[in-house]
């Protein structure tokens, strides 16, 4: 049988996925559980529970023969009703994907991009369709990043980096207290990804999530990963925004976005920490 | 009331468009040419429209002087001598600029500027140059007044192109409307990189696919108006155009519309060509007497007809039964198929008509997407573009316009607005042009979101000045007020935004 992945969306054009214009691929699933996820919906694979079908407005969810449950693309409104309703946090939105599956629509965009980006959800968690899919791209000459969370331990098994041109790396949170407590997983693979993906030069980016009010948090993030980085790769500090975010999170983290004032205090950080390439979105 | 009276006193008027007004009046009193009863029928229908281009042709709709012959031999008649030096340059243009008339009255054709130009800015100092340049280019805003004046730059990097591109992004001028020349080959990245970013906040200049024009014009063609390919030394006569969407209305099907209707107007659009062509040529003093001509700066053999259409997108629409224009042409195979039937046969009947002069072009007319003017509202859209406010993903936007813009040579193109983050992203535009162009679009333009200056349909305007109209104050722009009735008939400045992170449309 062909090795299928789950898929949530495929974005044809962004702008915010690496370098030029990019077809985006994210993939559902993710091992971390981070308070701050603005779309919480990718985190875990649908089982099927039904809860979501009863409330679909245009009919596009059913339960199939086998239990489980389908969802018509044609009849979806993208209301996101379904996403709502789930009680643990997945979609039944997505779409089991070949890579032959993926690369129709990609080769569909291929003139006008410089390559695609796999993000998530987590997409190193389906390495060996990224290893299928990257090696069909570069033989149309498209470029292939990840955008990750840095939970796999790439120097372990490098085979799916040694067929991409780079990582984007989240770097959320260095202080363990405060890793622990929002990400919900170990910080330490993310940290030696950091210093590995560097070392063979596939550090594409560098983010870390600006939250409001959170002198020291935000400081030691910042801190560590500038003086890590140092003028080898951007860094982008983004605001957060509690647009996605779940209630019960929200009303810890923040019901408003970071001031744009607030992050720049820790771009100049960063920069002054010699992350030269660092700025805020 | 008098219409005469009505325009001396309305006052929102300026002196020249009171006067243009009034000599449009004047015009009109004349009826010495005439066409069939089915012509007037069809227009009075509003299938066919002849875009208020005066029923007495005394000049030809667009005129694009030959302004390498001015810069080489000078002009007799304005008593000019060829420059020597920059100033005298921009001079010798802006005197000249004041005497090539067109459907305006002003020029639709500035001239290759960078080229043009390049030689005398490069004996000056960069920060005098730009000076001169600086004073140039207000003139024309100030003197030429009218958003379809144009010029051209590029597919080469220049000096005068890169200040041109820098006092535009610093000017935020709505005039002159603007175009590179765009070839892969030619153009440097990084001279469209930075036309993209100008583009993004000035929403100039477009990017013309410019083997494209070359393949159907030769090396020497001009980019006029709001995006129409003519021959420098040329020009169009004339631009009816049939609105689609009206002609259909009668037609009982596809196959009715396709093998019946269609054919009629086209017939009558041609004759109503014909009819002016020759007027113009042989009646009005224009190709006898004028400076232009008789000094060389045009030949009328370089001059064609162009042959216009609006609204395939309605017309699709309606022969199919699709009433849900989310559901119809441009996101629907089957709406999309059938224009480009219809395009064929457009494209195959008026290939087959023999049209007096245009010699240059074996005596043929070439079509042209017309932009749409402010009374069609929402019923015909501009040329073969998909409607406003249905618009699907960017992606399969540019996919239906590859199919159509090949058959336009005398201009058609789309226009994509964008959200504030593409501005640090220029590199994210600059693909997607070149993907496009490469696979068949003809005309790509772009601005971002909140600019003041924003293409509406094919020209530019400022909302400043169209708030200005709106509290009964003139505006110097004569188009201002064309982009006032767009935006309240045509919602033409709500089209689609491109967002950072464009969903697919699955």
């Amino acid at each position: 049988m062909k090795k299928t992945a789950p898929v949530n969306k495929i974005i044809p054009f962004s702008n915010v996925d690496g370098p030029g214009n990019r077809t985006s691929i994210f993939f559902q699933g993710c091992p971390f559980n981070c308070r701050f996820c603005h779309n919480p919906e990718t985190i875990h694979l649908c089982i099927s529970c039904g809860a979501c079908v009863p409330g679909c407005p245009t009919k596009a969810l059913r339960i199939d023969k086998e239990g489980k449950v389908q969802w018509d693309s044609s009849l979806c409104v993208q209301c996101d009703t379904c996403i709502r309703t789930c009680p643990h946090d997945a979609s039944p939105r997505v779409r089991w994907m070949t890579v032959e599956d993926v690369m129709k629509e990609v080769r569909r965009s291929a003139p006008y991009i410089g390559g695609i980006t796999v993000s998530g959800g987590e997409c190193t968690l389906q390495n060996e369709f990224l290893i299928e899919l990257f090696t069909e791209l570069h033989k149309l000459g498209k470029t292939c990043l990840m955008d990750s969370n840095g939970s796999f331990d790439f120097e372990a098994d490098p085979r799916t980096l040694s067929v991409s041109e780079g990582v984007m790396l989240d770097v959320k949170a260095v202080e363990p207290g405060w890793n622990n407590h929002l990400i919900s997983h170990p910080r330490e693979v993310v940290l030696k990804n950091l210093d590995y993906l560097l070392s063979v030069g596939k550090l594409q980016e560098v983010r870390t999530v600006i939250f409001p009010h959170r002198d020291a948090e935000n400081e030691a993030t910042v801190r560590y990963v500038a003086e890590h980085i140092g003028n080898r790769c951007p860094y982008k500090l983004i605001r957060y925004r509690p647009f996605g975010v779940r209630e019960q999170y929200q009303a810890e983290l923040g019901t408003f976005s970071t001031e744009e004032a607030y992050a720049e205090r820790f771009a100049r950080l960063a920069r002054e920490k010699g992350a030269v390439g660092a700025f805020v979105v | 009331m008098s219409e005469a009276l009505k325009i001396i006193q309305d006052p929102t008027l300026t002196y020249r468009q009171e006067l243009i007004g009034l000599a449009h009046l004047g015009e009109s009193t004349d009826d010495s040419l005439r066409y069939s009863d089915e012509y007037y029928a069809a227009k009075a229908k509003g299938a066919l429209c002849d875009l208020n281009e005066g029923v007495m042709p005394f000049r030809p709709r667009y005129i694009c002087p030959d302004y390498e012959l001015l810069f080489e031999k000078g002009c007799k008649f304005l008593e000019l001598e060829p420059p020597t030096d920059l100033l005298e340059a921009v001079n010798v243009l802006e005197i000249f600029y004041c005497h090539v008339p067109s459907i305006t009255t002003y020029p639709v054709y500035l001239g290759d500027l960078d080229k043009l130009l390049e030689p005398f800015v490069l004996k000056e100092d960069r920060a005098y140059a730009k000076k001169v340049l600086r004073l140039f280019l207000r003139n024309i805003d100030r003197v030429q007044t009218d958003s379809f004046v144009h010029a051209d730059i590029g597919p080469e990097d220049t000096v005068t192109g890169r200040l041109l591109l820098e006092l535009t992004e610093e000017m935020q001028l709505a005039i002159p409307n603007l175009t590179l020349r765009y070839d892969p080959e030619k153009t440097s990245d990084d001279f469209a990189l930075a036309c993209v970013k100008c583009m993004l906040k000035t929403a100039k200049p477009s990017f013309a696919n410019h083997r494209m024009f070359v393949k159907e014009w030769g090396e020497r063609y001009a980019i006029a108006s709001c995006y129409n390919g003519l021959s420098i030394a040329g020009g169009g006569f004339t631009l009816p155009r049939m609105r689609l969407y009206e002609c259909s209305l009668d037609a009982k099907s596809p196959e009715d519309f396709l093998e019946r209707e269609l054919n009629k107007y086209i017939d009558l659009q041609l004759e109503y060509m014909d009819k002016r062509v020759k007027f113009i040529v042989e009646e009005s003093s224009f190709f006898k007497t004028n400076f232009l001509v008789t000094e060389g700066f045009v030949k009328q053999e370089n001059f064609t007809g162009m042959f216009g259409v609006v609204g395939l997108a309605e017309c699709c629409n309606h022969l199919l039964g699709i009433e849900d224009k989310k559901k119809g042409f441009g996101m629907n195979a089957e709406a999309t198929e059938l224009g480009i039937r219809i395009m064929d046969a457009i494209e195959k009947r008026v290939s087959e008509h023999e049209a007096p002069y245009c010699d240059a072009y074996g005596h043929r007319y070439r079509l042209h997407a017309q932009v749409g003017i402010d009374s069609d509202g929402m019923d015909d859209s501009p040329g073969t573009r998909i409607p406003i406010g249905v618009e699907p993903t960017m992606l399969e936007q540019l996919e239906v316009n590859e199919k159509f813009h090949p058959y336009f040579p005398t201009g058609t193109g789309d226009i994509f607005k964008f959200e504030e983050t593409y501005l640090r992203t220029p590199d994210a535009i600059l693909p997607i042009i070149k993907g496009s162009l490469e696979r068949g679009l003809r005309y790509f333009s772009g601005y971002l979101e909140n600019n003041d200056v924003v293409r509406v349909t094919g020209y530019l305007v400022k909302k400043s000045e169209i708030e200005k109209l709106r509290a009964k104050k003139q505006s110097l722009n004569n188009v201002t007020v064309f982009g006032m009735g767009a935006q309240d008939g045509g919602h033409a400045l709500d089209r689609r935004v491109q967002h950072h992170e464009e969903d697919s449309a699955r």
